[in-house]
């Protein structure tokens, strides 16, 4: 595992000032590495190729590939069209797009139909300096109310390069929040392996328990690191899959802290928090718990530093909760 | 083996066609209510579309290379459960069950359904899905053809010129769209001026006809004109009479979901057979 701090997003959802290791477009170099020795694969994006890395794969399989226009709902549709004839369709645009316009599509030509579609949404959550017509904020909240739908919040661009290969093997439609640019590389890629369904425990101690998913965890990380030099035990669970979640992953490691700390970037009510408090009530477990995430609200434009500040998702904010306990 | 394509003659189509008359009716009878209107103004088209225009394989609803009808207006469902049956995919004992708790043929279609293709109710969804199901033929070398079904309501729907845009855009000269332009809409006649429509399909950039929806020689003419036309998505305006067949029915306020008294149906059934006997 690399330690590093937190990268910003920039203009166009870019990850800026990646300070230690990363990859770029880790989206698109593992697609084409996959479609090689795998023909059935097609790549469509709704003129969002270059600013949601399936470029890679449109140069390198142009037969292959399909400029849907900005029209998310047909990029839904046709992706849907290309499954029903036996091809894996590989959709990108931006988590914001396809949530809001592509829904209807989404629900009931993909998930419905168990379509073979995959879809990468970019700059999920507050990842982007447009303000709220460009913040995913709600995406899992809606998504995991949808019936035949797996959902996936990979943390970097290791597992990003890994879950694009192993969605292929998944029946049906995926959603998967992506990250582009240079995408911090935060797991060894010799050492991780994604596996669906699965909460990975990074990190194991028994002061406090932090539960994280997608680009927050290199944050959790990062917090660990700085307790452990307190003097605390920090447990560290990453949780990138979101549908099906691994609800018996979370509780066997929440019995073992004292408290919890829940992290995400994605509002607070609907999604991770939600998702491990249910599993916490169901298992009879009751724990401090603090919920950092977004708040139920409609977020200014910025820097991503600044929104990051501002709405309490930064560094800062997650060190203090862990090592402090406020 | 798949069934090829058969050249039947009008008189045979239009036989057919009263035939998938005949089904809807008995279907519909004793439910009261429903689609009745829109699927007998389709049922020359079906007729012509199943009996002469399609290759499938009943036997085999999954044959790769099957040309696919992608039924966009799914609450139209009497009527393709009705052709479906005409074709040999649904057996009669089940169309009795038609709307009833607990069937297969459900009031709009599901895609588990053999010979249906697509998942219907939502309006907006079968054209997209049918650009990409012609893009994918394509890649393959697929021979087969794609047929799209919507309605003239149903172009108020966003998707239908977004699908519009792409399948021109992209040259699926092997999807044809069949526009049911019958005039009616849940609130009542075309709530919202949709004409000139074949103008706006051209001016899309699909190679469009337009023909009497209600006669199987028209019909079957508009595919052959457009048949062997290369390079561009093919659009076929079909101008239908909702209830046609049974003029009773057609008289009916052009209604877009008509009620029919329980003791109404042999009657519709006796005009049915006096009109085309």
């Amino acid at each position: 595992m690399v330690e590093l701090r937190a990268g910003r997003a920039g203009g166009m959802g870019e990850i800026l000032d990646v300070e230690g290791p990363y990859e770029v477009a880790p989206l698109g170099r593992s697609l084409v590495e996959l479609a090689e020795h795998r023909p059935e694969i097609v790549g469509l994006t709704a003129d969002m190729g270059r600013f949601s890395d399936i470029h890679p794969f449109r140069d390198a399989h142009p037969d292959r590939f399909f400029q849907i226009g900005m029209a998310e709902a047909d990029l839904v549709m046709i992706a849907a069209g290309l499954a029903k004839t036996g091809k894996i369709a590989y959709c990108t645009s931006y988590s914001v797009f396809i949530l809001r316009r592509a829904l209807d599509f989404l629900i009931i030509d993909c998930a419905h139909s168990k379509a073979n579609v995959k879809i990468f949404g970019g700059m999920p959550g507050l990842v982007n300096p447009y303000g709220a017509t460009h913040q995913a904020t709600d995406d899992l909240a809606v998504l995991r109310m949808v019936p035949d739908l797996t959902i996936i919040d990979p943390c970097d661009a290791t597992e990003l390069a890994q879950v694009v290969k192993a969605v292929a093997d998944i029946e049906g439609t995926v959603y998967v929040r992506s990250l582009r640019g240079k995408v911090p590389v935060v797991f060894d890629p010799d050492e991780y392996e994604f596996e669906l369904g699965t909460a990975r425990r990074l990190r194991e101690g028994t002061d406090v328990g932090v539960i994280s998913t997608g680009f927050m965890t290199q944050r959790a990380l990062i917090a660990e690191s700085v307790a452990k030099d307190r003097g605390l035990s920090v447990g560290v669970l990453h949780t990138p899959t979101i549908k099906p979640f691994d609800a018996q992953g979370v509780t066997e490691f929440a019995r073992n802290v004292e408290r919890l700390v829940i992290v995400e970037n994605h509002q607070t009510t609907g999604g991770l928090a939600t998702l491990v408090t249910e599993a916490l009530y169901d298992a009879g477990i009751q724990k401090p718990v603090i919920r950092i995430g977004i708040q139920h609200r409609f977020h200014e434009s910025g820097s991503q530093a600044y929104i990051e500040a501002k709405y309490g998702l930064d560094q800062e904010r997650i060190t203090r909760a862990v090592v402090e306990g406020v | 083996m798949a069934v090829e394509a058969a050249r039947p003659s009008v008189a045979q189509l239009e036989a057919e066609a009263l035939e998938l008359r005949r089904t809807m009716l008995r279907m519909a009878a004793d439910k009261g209510e429903g689609y009745i209107a829109q699927g007998l103004d389709i049922a020359d088209l079906l007729a012509v579309v199943y009996f002469r225009e399609l290759r499938h394989d009943p036997r085999d609803p999954d044959w790769t290379e099957r040309d696919r009808f992608v039924l966009s207006i799914g609450h139209y469902s009497i009527a393709l459960y009705a052709a479906l049956h005409r074709a040999g995919y649904i057996p009669e004992e089940a169309l009795e069950t038609f709307g009833l708790n607990g069937a297969d043929l459900a009031l709009s279609t599901f895609d588990d359904q053999p010979g249906v293709e697509i998942t219907g109710g939502s309006l907006g969804h079968g054209l997209g899905q049918a650009v990409g199901m012609a893009l994918g033929y394509r890649l393959d070398g697929n021979p087969g053809r794609i047929l799209c079904l919507i309605s003239d309501g149903e172009l108020q729907e966003g998707s239908i010129w977004e699908a519009a845009m792409a399948g021109a855009h992209h040259g699926t000269d092997n999807l044809t769209v069949l526009i049911d332009s019958n005039g009616i809409q849940a609130d009542g006649p075309t709530v919202l001026r949709m004409e000139p429509i074949a103008d706006k399909w051209r001016a899309f950039g699909w190679d469009t006809v337009e023909v009497d929806g209600n006669d199987v020689g028209a019909i079957a003419g508009a595919f052959d004109d457009l048949r062997d036309r290369d390079g561009r998505p093919k659009a076929i305006v079909l101008r239908t009479t909702p209830g046609s067949g049974i003029p009773t029915l057609e008289r009916r306020e052009r209604a877009h979901f008509v009620r029919v008294e329980p003791a109404e149906w042999s009657a519709l059934l006796e005009e049915l057979e006096r009109e085309n006997g």
